[in-house]
């Protein structure tokens, strides 16, 4: 129900990501073709797809990780060029979780959380720890704060690296396969946390196969295959009748078990 | 919702409490007793062949330890102003340090002006060891502790104020002007290591070429070469009337030397960073000098600490080189000081000295580095 209301929001909502005919090769490979999406202030997208299809490439455009070739991307009413300041500008306002966590092994916890707002922000040392602190006990693990991260289990590791993100309190979040490189009893802690992270409101694009996630929180479903994107859909169509015929083949595999 | 959110899972702690109640039910693992009979047989005896190779090693080992402590403690003469008595005595002669240890350890440097650098030796070692102390790792207390301690050490160094007589550098010798050397190099060559580093893998072709050609020629010349440049050959491209301080020319020659090497050493280091945390640094939106200086230089620098360690140590005992340049380092000090025809034949024992205190240095600073990487490890495992 609240995402209805979500959803209802949603549509009123300004556009805050943009993607017009994006396109990116490796060399001679295709990698995204003529990819488009329009994403609304607090609208929550989960893209899927088959390994390969560019969901990850798409994501990682869009905080310019990866460099697109043609085609445009709006962030935040900032467009995406080769400008280093526009660059910075948008990635501070755009939070990233991995696949592989990627925390700094050699930085506690707490300063894994508070580096970037105090040196990106220049909050003051206090002020990031304070926040730093608020968002461990969000992600339920304040008692964790003076480890390192390697003495934490793969989910508490995740849990402090979308911490970390929203320490720099970011309009968007995007989550590269978050949980895909987790043991199946540490995927749960992870999502009830983006369950919750999403019923607050935050505008999300999440790349990831659990499909239990995506019904529960998605406004929209995007699936992907070799580069294109193939359908957009609320996810009550898009799990009950899909129009293509590639869509109904992967859901066919992925929920089959 | 409620219950789907997982209680605060500390997993590792109820890892640990698992553990724990194997222990009560099992038992505590087998703990193994080793006495020094067991280790003997399982580590010198534990087959015919190394058992020969073990009796063997002992009997070698006495056999000299036998002669070196006749030679060296037995037989040696301790002290004496007179070369004769050392003459007569079968053993080592040590009093030949005793007597010429002056000489030795300052070099040129005015004879009743010694003390002077006998302070600064000890102001030098003052800092250093504070500098290697984690308490005093802060900038508040390392940069003003530095900046002291190099204007008491020039002070006394030098001298011309205070009453101190005039004394310059081209008369410094001995240990002093070996520490300068390798000072002065370090805090040099460090700084231009890591840009030369960073400079290799730089996404701008200028700066990498620079980086790039630097290095490669560098380490295409021998050392000798770069100093006779800086000392003979550099001066002549200067203008008229300007001169720049022999001894800071050979100490930058020495330092871009060192800093090449070196360079390539924190290269490995910063190839061995996965990609994932400069996406996860830049994702942050930190810049590319904060992304490094935070996050990749201190994992990268902690991985080829080894390394380092090899060429500093290195650069210490490549500072001997300047003998072919007329400066007295202790080595050269000490070969000029042995040609005095009543104590010449004792250069053996000279040498021995000269040797201890290298290795006395050297043997320190690896020591050292072992303690970082054991502080390095500490709480952390990848």
């Amino acid at each position: 129900m609240a995402n209805q209301a979500a959803a209802r929001q949603a549509e009123t909502a300004e556009t805050v990501i943009q993607l017009a005919d994006v396109n990116k090769w490796y060399g001679e490979f295709h990698a995204l073709k003529d990819v488009s999406l329009t994403v609304k202030r607090g609208e929550r997208v989960v893209v899927c797809g088959p390994s390969g299809s560019g969901k990850s490439t798409m994501i990682r455009c869009i905080n310019r990780l990866e460099e697109h070739q043609r085609g445009s991307i709006v962030v935040d009413g900032i467009e995406l060029t080769d400008n280093l300041k526009n660059i910075e500008a948008i990635r501070s306002e755009v939070g990233m979780v991995f696949q592989s966590f990627n925390l700094f092994p050699h930085l506690r916890v707490m300063d894994n959380l508070t580096l970037a707002p105090m040196w990106v922000r220049k909050m003051p040392k206090a002020d990031a720890e304070e926040i730093a602190m608020e968002y461990l006990r969000r992600v339920r693990i304040p008692e964790q704060a003076y480890k390192f991260p390697g003495q934490l289990s793969g989910g508490q590791q995740q849990r402090v690296a979308i911490a970390r993100a929203l320490c720099m309190q970011p309009k968007i979040m995007l989550f590269d396969e978050p949980t895909s490189a987790l043991d199946p009893e540490m995927i749960k802690e992870v999502l009830d946390v983006m369950i919750e992270l999403a019923e607050s409101g935050m505008t999300m694009i999440v790349v990831t196969h659990e499909m239990g996630f995506a019904k529960t929180v998605a406004d929209t479903m995007v699936f992907m295959d070799a580069g294109e994107v193939v359908e957009i859909a609320s996810p009550k169509v898009f799990f009950e009748n899909p129009t293509s015929d590639r869509t109904k083949l992967f859901l066919s595999q992925i929920l089959s078990h | 919702m409620a219950e789907m959110i997982a209680p605060t899972g500390d997993t590792a702690a109820t890892a640990i409490e698992r553990t724990a109640i194997a222990a009560e039910t099992v038992g505590p693992p087998p703990t193994e007793r080793i006495g020094a009979l067991r280790w003997m047989r399982r580590n010198l005896f534990n087959s015919p062949f190394n058992s020969v190779l073990t009796l063997l090693a002992l009997g070698l080992i006495t056999y000299w330890g036998i002669g070196f402590f006749e030679w060296g403690i037995l037989n040696a003469v301790w002290y004496t102003k007179d070369s004769n008595v050392c003459r007569q005595a079968t053993g080592a002669c040590w009093a030949v340090i005793v007597e010429k240890h002056r000489p030795m350890l300052f070099g040129l440097y005015p004879y009743e002006e010694h003390w002077r650098l006998v302070i600064a030796l000890v102001v030098y070692l003052g800092t250093v060891s504070a500098t290697l102390a984690p308490p005093f790792w802060k900038k508040q207390i390392l940069v003003p502790m530095w900046i002291v301690s190099l204007a008491v050490m020039g002070t006394l160094m030098w001298g011309g104020i205070f009453g101190l007589t005039y004394v310059d550098a081209s008369d410094w010798g001995g240990l002093p002007l070996t520490m300068v050397l390798f000072t002065g190099t370090l805090i040099f060559g460090f700084p231009i290591a890591i840009l030369l580093a960073l400079g290799r893998r730089s996404r701008l072709p200028a700066v990498k070429a620079i980086s790039v050609t630097l290095i490669e020629s560098m380490r295409g010349v021998p050392l000798i070469t770069i100093l006779f440049v800086a000392v003979n050959v550099f001066p002549l491209f200067l203008p008229e009337g300007m001169d720049i301080n022999k001894m800071l020319r050979v100490v930058i020659g020495m330092a871009i030397f060192f800093a090449c090497y070196q360079a390539e050493v924190i290269r490995g280091g910063l190839q061995a960073i996965p990609r994932g945390q400069y996406e996860a640094a830049e994702a942050l939106g930190l810049s590319y000098w904060r992304m490094t200086y935070k996050i990749i230089l201190p994992q990268a620098l902690r991985i080829c600490l080894p390394g380092i360690v090899n060429h500093i140590i290195a650069a210490f005992k490549n500072t001997s080189f300047v003998l072919i340049i007329g400066l007295f380092d202790i080595l050269t000090a000490t070969t000029s000081v042995m040609q005095d025809p009543l104590w010449r034949r004792y250069f053996v024992e000279a040498y021995l000295f000269v040797a201890a205190v290298y290795f006395i240095f050297c043997f320190a600073l690896s020591k050292y580095s072992h303690q970082v990487e054991r502080w390095l490890n500490e709480g952390r495992r990848f």
